[in-house]
């Protein structure tokens, strides 16, 4: 789960790290009164959106009077954001962060995440803040410095002073950011992070450490033991169809394709999108039904399949194992009766009871097509897709004169 | 022969009285030799009863010491899976096979850690389990859609692996062992691991991995292929058309940061010399041309 950077910064401070002095706001009154009441005579204007790159975007600004502040907030707040991460699409800013403008004397990076290989969290440090780290890494790995963290020990303070000298910190600026570091791990570890990043970490005019930016995510599996972090989600920023189908346990994700798939299982629902293209279409979801397949849970996939304006026709491809395909096939015709399916639909059932499920789709007096295997289905839905896409543009009114 | 698991094994069900534990614990004992297999459940709250006639004791250690049982199988609950494998660590038993999807990833750190220098061996968490067809079956696949062969298959997925199965049965081949390590980004044997034992056991004639996006497993795994295997191995990567960024169900399966991609994978495998099925639909076919 992602969260806004006010949220993060948030939690962050709680665990001792400092933060600039802000306030989150949804209205540019809002905005100027959090200006008035921080004082001095600068201050940054950010948009909040889960997506990075939000600078690039235009979505940061530096406001030098009460004014700009305003003028700032107008323009930002409502804007869709289109930044590197967001896809073309872009994102509408709904929230906004007021803070008080520092003085950067220096950037510095500093980011944990999981390293699968190890098995630990790792801890990234480098003094080349402020920047896409992915481009430090690709292009100088040595500037980046790594600590693998022993999980029952922590973080330790010779480790973390250790990394604090790399980045190039002296003087009392050492201390402070080893304890930063040592305190980061522990609001890493304590709140199940998957993602923990500052960028950048800024020392100040006044040789001062603070986090300026902070990104975090989280486990989802472990949401269970943090409501109150799982409270801080915020649906504005996600996907409709895909709230929609966690609603019903469903796994649900949008591509830009016109063939929906519904899938039982991960594996086989990626591998199932990869032959649609394989087979020259595109698919427009991927969409695992996980192991219980009820009439309920097909009616729901193929509602929010149906919500895709471009969708030419469905794929169902389904390994029965525990799951029976009989019991998978009578919750297809009742789905399909149900939401009167309007796009050719490409069945392929295979193990447990196949055969019993074959019948039961034949005998409906439903037009589902069945397919043999998963190549043979894949093509079906492929011809499906393109003659559904070219009788809609044979039935489209002749424009011009 | 087979790798890790046959006739002989002697297993307890940890998690054997909740509704998933009960209906593949029955399943399983169903299966060739299962009703010698399993033995043992372990419920601490129900120690000295039964379940279908397997006595259930209060822990690991005595389920152990009770029936010679070296091997468990966990269908317990996300909250307590990691404890359920700690206790089976400490108790020192051969192999570990967690069935679990949805362990917070911070609570396999600790118990991965915990197992470093320690004896057992963990496959999964969020696996299928491990079948020897027509010897063992321990996890949830479906028995009947195997055959005793001579390809090893190794998978992160589960439905997947039975479309790889059901390929291989296809052309005529059975295998020796089917595992699946599971779709978690902090899990058990790898590819590699498993691959290893593949290349040691004198009835598996050729492997066939089935990989999918996310992390470096299946890239360390043919770069080992390409040095050491002495049988031929085909492989497949899920997830071609995954876009970045997203977790595609399995809580391992993700592009992060630009890494981790199929198209990736499949050319480290290409230059290791492994045979891949681009088309996930020819998996076994090419398997079958691989051995030829």
């Amino acid at each position: 789960m992602k969260i806004h950077e006010y949220q993060a910064k948030h939690i962050l401070h709680q665990f001792g790290i400092p933060i600039p002095r802000g306030h989150s706001c949804f209205s540019v009154d809002e905005a100027v009164a959090a200006a008035k009441k921080l004082g001095g005579s600068t201050w940054v204007v950010k948009a909040q959106i889960h997506a990075g790159g939000r600078g690039k975007g235009g979505g940061v600004k530096i406001a030098r009077s009460l004014d700009e502040v305003k003028q700032f907030a107008g323009k930002i707040l409502g804007m869709t954001l289109v930044t590197p991460q967001t896809g073309s699409q872009g994102q509408v800013v709904r929230r906004l962060l007021i803070e008080q403008g520092l003085d950067i004397r220096k950037e510095f990076y500093i980011g944990l995440v999981v390293d699968r290989g190890r098995r630990r969290v790792c801890l990234m440090a480098s003094a080349e803040g402020g920047m896409d780290i992915e481009q430090v890494a690709a292009d100088h790995p040595e500037k980046i410095h790594k600590v693998y963290i022993d999980p029952e020990a922590g973080l330790t303070a010779t480790e973390a002073e250790d990394i604090t000298n790399r980045m190039g910190f002296s003087g009392a600026a050492v201390a402070e950011t080893t304890a930063l570091l040592q305190n980061l791990y522990r609001a890493y570890d304590s709140t199940d992070a998957s993602l923990v990043e500052i960028n950048p970490l800024i020392l100040t005019g006044e040789n001062r450490v603070v986090a300026l930016d902070a990104k975090m995510n989280f486990d989802d599996n472990a949401l269970f033991r943090h409501p109150d972090i799982a409270d801080l989600r915020d649906l504005d920023e996600e996907d409709a169809a895909e709230i929609e189908a966690s609603r019903y346990g469903l796994s649900y994700i949008s591509l830009d394709g016109n063939i929906g798939c519904l899938v039982n299982g991960a594996g086989l629902a990626m591998a199932t999108m990869d032959i649609i293209k394989f087979y020259g279409g595109n698919p427009a979801n991927f969409l695992d039904v996980g192991g219980g397949a009820t009439t309920e849970k097909v009616t729901e996939a193929f509602k929010l399949m149906l919500r895709n304006p471009r969708l030419q026709a469905i794929l169902i491809n389904i390994f029965g194992g525990i799951m029976k395909c009989d019991v998978i096939a009578e919750g297809v015709v009742t789905a399909a009766r149900e939401v009167r399916l309007n796009v050719p639909l490409v069945v392929r059932l295979e193990g447990t009871n196949a055969e019993i499920g074959k019948k039961i789709l034949t005998e409906s007096g439903l037009a589902i097509i069945s397919a043999a295997n998963m190549a043979n289905a894949a093509e079906k839905a492929v011809t499906a897709a393109a003659s559904a896409a070219s009788a809609a543009w044979a039935a489209m009114p002749a424009t011009g004169s | 022969m087979s790798i890790l698991i046959d006739r002989n094994t002697r297993i307890m069900t940890q998690g054997i009285t909740g509704k998933t534990g009960q209906f593949h614990t029955r399943m399983c004992r169903d299966y060739a030799y299962g009703k010698e297999c399993f033995v043992a459940g372990v419920n601490p709250k129900k120690g000295g009863e039964d379940f279908d006639g397997i006595p259930i004791f209060g822990t690991v250690e005595e389920a152990k010491q009770a029936t010679g049982a070296t091997v468990s199988v966990i269908y317990v609950p996300p909250p307590f899976a990691a404890a359920a494998i700690d206790e089976a660590v400490d108790a020192e038993l051969d192999l570990v096979i967690c069935i679990t999807e949805g362990i917070p990833v911070r609570d396999m750190i600790r118990t991965c850690h915990r197992m470093e220098g320690r004896k057992t061996r963990l496959v999964g968490p969020n696996c299928p389990g491990i079948i020897t067809p027509a010897e063992i079956k321990i996890g949830i696949m479906p028995g009947y859609i195997h055959r005793k062969g001579r390809v090893g298959v190794v998978s992160r997925s589960g439905t997947l692996t039975y479309e790889a199965v059901a390929q291989l049965m296809e052309q005529g081949l059975g295998q020796s062992t089917c595992i699946g390590i599971g779709g978690d980004p902090v899990n058990g044997l790898r590819h590699l691991d498993v691959m290893k034992l593949f290349n040691e056991d004198d009835e598996t004639e050729a492997v066939l991995m089935v990989g999918e996006i996310g992390g470096t497993d299946e890239e360390d795994c043919a770069r080992w292929v390409k040095e050491n295997m002495r049988k031929p191995v085909v492989g497949y990567i899920a997830g071609l058309t995954a876009p970045p960024g997203r977790r595609m169900g399995h809580a391992g399966a993700v592009i992060s940061g630009g890494r981790g991609t199929a198209q990736e994978k499949l050319a480290v495998l290409e230059e290791c010399g492994i045979k891949v099925a681009r088309n996930p639909a020819e998996m076994g076919k090419v398997l079958k041309s691989a051995l030829n």
